[in-house]
């Protein structure tokens, strides 16, 4: 171990209890550096007891850790100069404003005064908060609640950085600007480990992703590997003409040579496929035979999927977007379970 | 450098522009330890109601016994103040101590150490910061109560010499009391159980010692508790210094008590810091 320094955090029985409760129950990571790797979950499945235990807030109850090489129990001071956590609750000083913040930060990092004063002005302009400089950060609103612990905690641009649920609660624009700022540090070398309920959020911004559920890593890969690990995609087809649809059925149960399922709505079948060459080839016959399609689409099962085939329970909140279109005039609308 | 400064526009570019690699020098422990000095007297600022109790109690004490007590014990409210105002200071400055051990467990539970946990600073400096500015606030209630007393008709024998002393022994014996509430704000889980803790053991030994009534006229039993008492000690201490009586040992006593108590709860605040969940 070790001496694979492309490796951002790797992780061996990663364990933590709290009394009796397991809450992270031997986790085995390999995180690339250089990244947006997800931890997805639902609440209480130990994403954030494994990050702050990562981030050398907990000591591990039993496991190693390693942060760039670095073990986070005997090199925590190594592993604290290249971190940096934004937690899901208050990571600055709700009394003070932003602009203080920023400041008082700074100064612990080493900045002089002046330099201090310039750094965080520039940090609060950046993310859109020049205006709120000199508020009080408990007068912020939620989105600018967000941004500002994001800046607070790149003061230093940390090789790896933390973020806790970074939206969890945000209306859809600050959640956008949110994954911007992600991106862009990204973008810049930064390291990112997401932790995030959201399944469309992990499957967007995410490289790879852990699946976490009870203390324990249930899957792990790239979204199109943990999804592919689930089974095959679904071919859904909506015709122009709902009268045509026995027909439509009937030609493509015999291309495939699968079966074909009616959907709720009178125009639309989909078929559960793996071979999408047959599909193209299903398509050509469809138009052969003058029938019209509306929507062709070939979709991968949505991590909501991918969820429930792996511990048997629905995720949580919001339905994931869908993915991967091989579309026709339009991207498939999600198949009804 | 950056052109955006519209509140609630977050340009990429922008955000690249301020990622940067600039790694300062790290600071050391003194200049950290300002910094969170400074941090709590901007808390001061914006939230001054926390200045109530530093300036409401002393005022209230020392009315309420001098005019209370001081004929019978004294013989005259003039008389007895000379002797009970460096009794109320200690007892003021050395009961706020606790509001050390308030602010830092609120600190906690509001999640903001985490921030400063994370950093790599010299880690005792989080507390040391505040304790030094738990000093002014020190200073600005025995002002009071000095300024006040004056008024009243307290007059030290031994002058502005003998206050500023009596004064810098009197912080340095609070600055280490207060690591007792520290560890106590750690331990704890809410600012009310360190508010009743600290409650608990400030009020037998500040009323139980020579504050207000001189110890002879006590049962003896608890006069043996109120001259082990080290707030009579160092009520003792402050009225020599103050009015000219030599109190070396006393003074040397606080000092040793003063060592004793950071040596002991310096780093076992400390220890609890490092391993709290």
């Amino acid at each position: 171990m070790g001496e694979r320094p492309e490796l951002a955090i790797e992780t061996e029985g990663l364990v933590r209890h709290f009394g009796k409760t397991r809450a992270v129950d031997g986790v085995d990571l390999a995180i690339p550096s250089g990244a947006v790797y997800g931890l997805l979950g639902p609440n209480g499945a130990g994403k954030t007891t494994t990050i702050r235990v990562l981030a050398t807030l907990l000591r591990p109850t039993a496991g190693t850790a390693r942060v760039f090489g670095h073990d986070i129990v005997t090199e925590a001071a190594a592993v604290r100069s290249r971190v940096s956590l934004t937690g899901q609750f208050a990571s600055v000083d709700e009394d003070l404003s932003g602009l203080e913040n920023l400041v008082l930060l700074s100064r612990l990092w080493g900045y002089s005064r002046p330099a201090a004063r310039q750094r965080a002005g520039d940090l609060l302009d950046a993310f859109g908060l020049g205006d709120a400089a000199d508020r009080q950060v408990k007068k912020y609103s939620g989105g600018m609640r967000k941004r500002i612990d994001i800046a607070a905690s790149i003061v230093v641009t940390p090789d790896l950085i933390f973020l806790d649920e970074p939206t969890t609660g945000l209306d859809p624009r600050s959640r956008n600007q949110v994954w911007e700022i992600m991106r862009a540090m990204v973008s810049a070398g930064t390291t990112v480990l997401l932790t995030t309920q959201y399944l469309d959020e992990a499957d967007q911004l995410a490289d790879r992703i852990a699946v976490i559920d009870q203390g324990k890593v249930i899957a792990e890969g790239t979204s199109s590997q943990l999804k592919a690990s689930v089974g095959t995609g679904a071919l859904h087809v909506r015709l122009l003409d709902p009268d045509r649809r026995p027909q439509a059925e009937e030609l493509l149960a015999r291309t495939l040579d699968l079966p074909v399922r009616r959907e709720p709505d009178p125009a639309a079948l989909s078929v559960r496929v793996s071979d999408s060459e047959r599909v193209a080839y299903a398509l050509a016959e469809l138009s052969r035979e003058g029938i019209a399609v509306a929507t062709f689409a070939l979709g991968q099962p949505s991590l909501d999927e991918v969820f429930l085939a792996l511990t048997g329970r629905p995720a949580e909140p919001e339905p994931a977007s869908n993915n991967g279109a091989l579309a026709v005039p339009e991207p498939s609308e999600r198949a009804p379970l | 450098m950056t052109t955006t400064t519209r509140t609630d526009v977050v340009l990429p570019e922008a955000v690249q522009g301020v990622l940067s690699s600039t790694r300062p020098n790290r600071p050391g422990p003194l200049s950290t330890s300002l910094t969170f000095w400074w941090r709590a007297m901007l808390k001061i600022k914006h939230v001054p109601e926390q200045l109530f109790d530093v300036t409401a109690f002393p005022i209230m004490f020392l009315l309420m016994f001098t005019y209370l007590f001081g004929g019978a014990v004294a013989g005259s409210t003039g008389a007895y103040l000379q002797q009970v105002l460096p009794g109320i200071l200690v007892m003021t400055v050395t009961w706020i101590t606790m509001y050390t051990g308030l602010t830092l467990n609120r600190d906690i539970q509001r999640g903001v150490h985490d921030r400063f946990r994370s950093l790599p600073i010299w880690r005792p400096s989080t507390i040391v910061g505040p304790l030094l500015a738990d000093a002014v606030r020190y200073t600005l209630a025995s002002l009071i109560i000095l300024l006040l007393g004056i008024v009243l008709g307290f007059r030290a024998g031994a002058g502005p010499v003998g206050v500023v002393a009596s004064l810098g022994l009197l912080l340095v014996f609070s600055f280490s009391l207060s690591w007792i509430w520290t560890l106590v704000g750690l331990l704890v889980r809410t600012d009310n159980a360190v508010f009743a803790i600290s409650n608990m053991v400030m009020f037998p030994l500040t009323f139980v010692s020579n504050v207000f009534v001189p110890p002879e006229t006590l049962p003896g039993w608890l006069q043996a508790f109120v001259e082990v008492n080290p707030i009579s000690i160092l009520v003792t201490a402050t009225r020599g210094l103050m009015h000219g009586v030599p109190v070396a040992g006393e003074i040397g006593i606080v000092l040793a008590i003063s060592a004793g108590l950071v040596a002991v709860f310096g780093p076992l605040t400390m220890w609890v810091y490092r391993r709290k969940a």
